[in-house]
């Protein structure tokens, strides 16, 4: 098993979010997890990264390893990716450069030789076909000036050229038009493989119809209150969020934003 | 704090060199330098009461027993000690020891006929008069430090662009200092007179040895007459036990350009203050700075530009990183007189803050006595963006190189503007060094 989440809880100034989620993904899976807005989908994508600011209880083992115990450049290292539901503008940074540097600090960790900028340039080149970007944005500053979808793509040929065991999207497919959907999409689909698992946090069924997951997971309230196949995904979308919650946690507070 | 106390070693060694001085002097000068002696006894060292001086203490400087740097001590300085402190641009290079010309390290070839860099002693001692106006302005328009050097400056460079002259090599100013252990005031004195139509790249570059402490206290002096054109910077590279206290002051024809950049890295306590003033139409200063205090280093910045014509251009741009205790200070101040009209003045000076015991004071002024102006200020302070620390670490980068990115993004802006090749290239290894904190070098 590649990951393995047991009782997750997290909470951020005093505000709890994530009330036990379990999970389990194997290397080769997609799962997907929807839910409504509010239902703790990102925040499960942030603990899972590392990111700073939350009290978080219960375990996660990715390859064996505690997950919560590394720092998020060591679990980048490890090959855990998020691709970001909202790209941050890193001006004066060049996206090239950002991108090489990532990569070697990723070889370095794991023993293997850096690429120079010549052959960093071709492997970047090829990633850049399946996203369909240009080599203008190689050279402008990481994600400045980005449409929401250059800047989605971008998350995406960097999960192309940092080549994850595991990675997480989270909301790629937001602001998308459907051009751009499939676009990202395509590139998504061809970084499946046996060797890699990916969790795809989104709102809509629409994204399920181009990326098919394995499973469908619905998150609300923090926890995760039903799974099942990608048909799940379908019925979700005829008859909306409503009930989800209460089917298995009745307990469970209605979360903000959540429609009952 | 009367001058009697304070700098009173340099004072004793005044009088010790007195004898010999009036031989040296002309009358004029003499004069000169003892109505500036004058100014400052009467008036004292600056304040924190004093507006100008309101956020750099100089009690670490006025405590130290300093004593006026004498000619002749260059030769224990190599030319791989100069070549390291500054990187060898290819052009002319004058250096100066502790403030004297050090001719042996020197190299004064490929200039074209209309161009005369020499140093200002060779000046004082061929034809002394051509200085007279750079000397006697009326005593106290300055201030203590800059009539201190009216007192003290016997060497310096002296670049005369006759009309029309165009200098295609970069000309190099390096100013080092070597103390043998006594506590030095080197006090450098540069003109540049660009003629109508002339044109020049300068390069002043001021360092020493670690461990030295000395203060360097240096007036360079520029006057553009119509048409012309200088390209000015200034790397600030002293030890970190030493002071810094320069004046820059500019006046500018009509229709000439000029512009500064500045980088300050070293000195425990460094100010960097430029006066300009735009006396005639259609005359064009750019002035830039990026000044990097950590430890418990003191970094000024202190500007002020005078629109005393119409049509005038003015642009500055000024970036702080402060890290540690370290303190800096934007004090920029822009005159707009009644009857400039069509002045375009801007200022803008942008800070991040590393530490929690670092500090800055930014203080952009306008003060306009005319209508028909376009002026904009602007500053802002804030610390690395936390989202964009944890995309980068998100990306295997660890944290300490990710922070060295960020930093090196906000001042890459400014190392950027600096044409001149070789000199970017060490700016660039200067800056990229100072963030990585000993893990890897992060250098696009």
């Amino acid at each position: 098993m590649m990951l393995k989440i047991e009782n997750l809880h997290a909470s951020i100034e005093d505000k709890t979010i994530l009330r036990g989620v379990n999970l389990e993904l194997n290397a080769g899976e997609v799962h997907a997890i929807m839910g409504p807005n509010g239902s703790g989908k990102s925040t499960l994508a942030s603990v899972l990264i590392g990111r700073e600011g939350y009290d978080v209880s219960g375990s996660v083992s990715y390859q064996g390893q505690d997950l919560l115990a590394l720092s998020p450049e060591d679990r980048a290292a490890a090959g855990v990716f998020l691709a970001f539901q909202h790209p941050v503008e890193i001006p004066g940074v060049g996206n090239l450069y950002f991108m090489r540097t990532a990569l070697n600090s990723l070889r370095r960790q794991r023993g293997q030789e850096e690429l120079d900028a010549v052959d960093f340039l071709a492997l970047a080149q090829e990633r850049m076909k399946l996203v369909e970007m240009d080599q203008t944005f190689m050279g402008r500053s990481v994600n400045e000036g980005f449409s929401g979808g250059e800047k989605k793509r971008n998350e995406i040929l960097q999960m192309a050229i940092l080549e994850p065991t595991f990675a997480i999207l989270d909301e790629t497919d937001s602001g998308l038009d459907i051009d751009a959907l499939r676009v990202v999409a395509n590139g998504v689909n061809a970084l499946r493989s046996e060797g890699r698992a990916m969790l795809v946090i989104t709102h809509h069924q629409r994204l399920l119809d181009y990326i098919v997951p394995d499973r469908v997971h619905v998150m609300a309230a923090g926890q995760i209150v039903r799974s099942g196949d990608r048909d799940l995904a379908v019925e979700l979308e005829e008859h909306g969020y409503a009930g989800m919650g209460q089917q298995r946690n009745s307990e469970a507070p209605t979360p903000v934003g959540a429609t009952r | 704090m009367t001058i009697a106390t304070a700098l009173g070693g340099v004072l004793a060694s005044l009088e010790r060199q007195a004898g010999n001085r009036p031989d040296r002097d002309p009358a004029w000068l003499a004069e000169a330098r003892l109505a500036a002696l004058g100014w400052v006894g009467a008036h004292g060292f600056p304040t924190s009461k004093d507006e100008d001086w309101k956020y750099t203490g100089l009690d670490p400087i006025l405590a130290v027993p300093f004593e006026a740097a004498a000619a002749g001590t260059a030769r224990r300085v190599s030319a791989d000690m100069i070549d390291a402190a500054a990187v060898d641009l290819g052009g002319p290079r004058l250096v100066f020891v502790n403030g004297h010309f050090a001719a042996a390290l020197s190299r004064l070839t490929g200039l074209p006929a209309g161009a005369e860099v020499t140093n200002l002693a060779a000046v004082l001692a061929a034809g002394p008069e051509r200085l007279e106006p750079f000397f006697s302005h009326p005593p106290g328009e300055h201030h203590a430090f800059a009539s201190f050097n009216d007192v003290l400056a016997e060497d310096g460079a002296f670049i005369h662009l006759t009309p029309g002259t165009s200098v295609d090599e970069p000309i190099q100013l390096v100013f080092f200092s070597d103390t043998g252990g006594v506590p030095l005031m080197s006090s450098p004195r540069s003109v540049i007179l660009a003629e109508p139509g002339s044109r020049a790249t300068i390069v002043e570059t001021y360092a020493g040895i670690d461990g030295d402490v000395y203060c360097t206290n240096a007036v360079t002096e520029a006057v553009l007459a119509e048409d012309a054109q200088i390209e000015h910077y200034k790397v600030q590279d002293e030890p970190v036990s030493a002071f810094h206290l320069a004046l820059l002051d500019v006046r500018q024809g009509r229709n000439s350009r000029f512009s500064s950049r500045s980088v300050m890295l070293g000195s425990a306590i460094a100010r960097h203050e430029v006066r300009v003033l735009l006396e005639d139409v259609g005359a064009e200063v750019s002035l830039d700075g990026v000044y990097l205090p950590q430890g418990d280093q003191v970094h000024d910045n202190t500007i002020f530009v005078d629109h005393a014509a119409t049509n005038c251009t003015s642009h500055q741009l000024y970036k702080g990183v402060l890290d540690g205790r370290g303190h800096g200070v934007f004090n920029g101040h822009i005159m707009v007189r009644a009857g400039a009209d069509g002045t375009d003045a801007n200022q803008n000076n942008k800070n991040l803050i590393l530490s929690d015991h670092a500090e800055v004071d930014t203080r952009p002024r306008l003060e306009i006595y005319t209508d028909d102006v376009k002026c904009a200020h602007g500053a802002a302070v804030g610390q690395l963006d936390e989202e964009a620390l944890l995309y980068l670490r998100a990306r295997a980068i660890p944290l300490a190189a990710a922070r060295g990115l960020l930093i090196y993004a906000f001042v890459h802006e400014m190392v950027d503007r600096i044409e001149l090749e070789p000199l970017r290239s060490q700016l660039e290894t200067l800056v990229a060094c100072r963030f990585a904190r000993g893990d890897q070098l992060v250098q696009p």
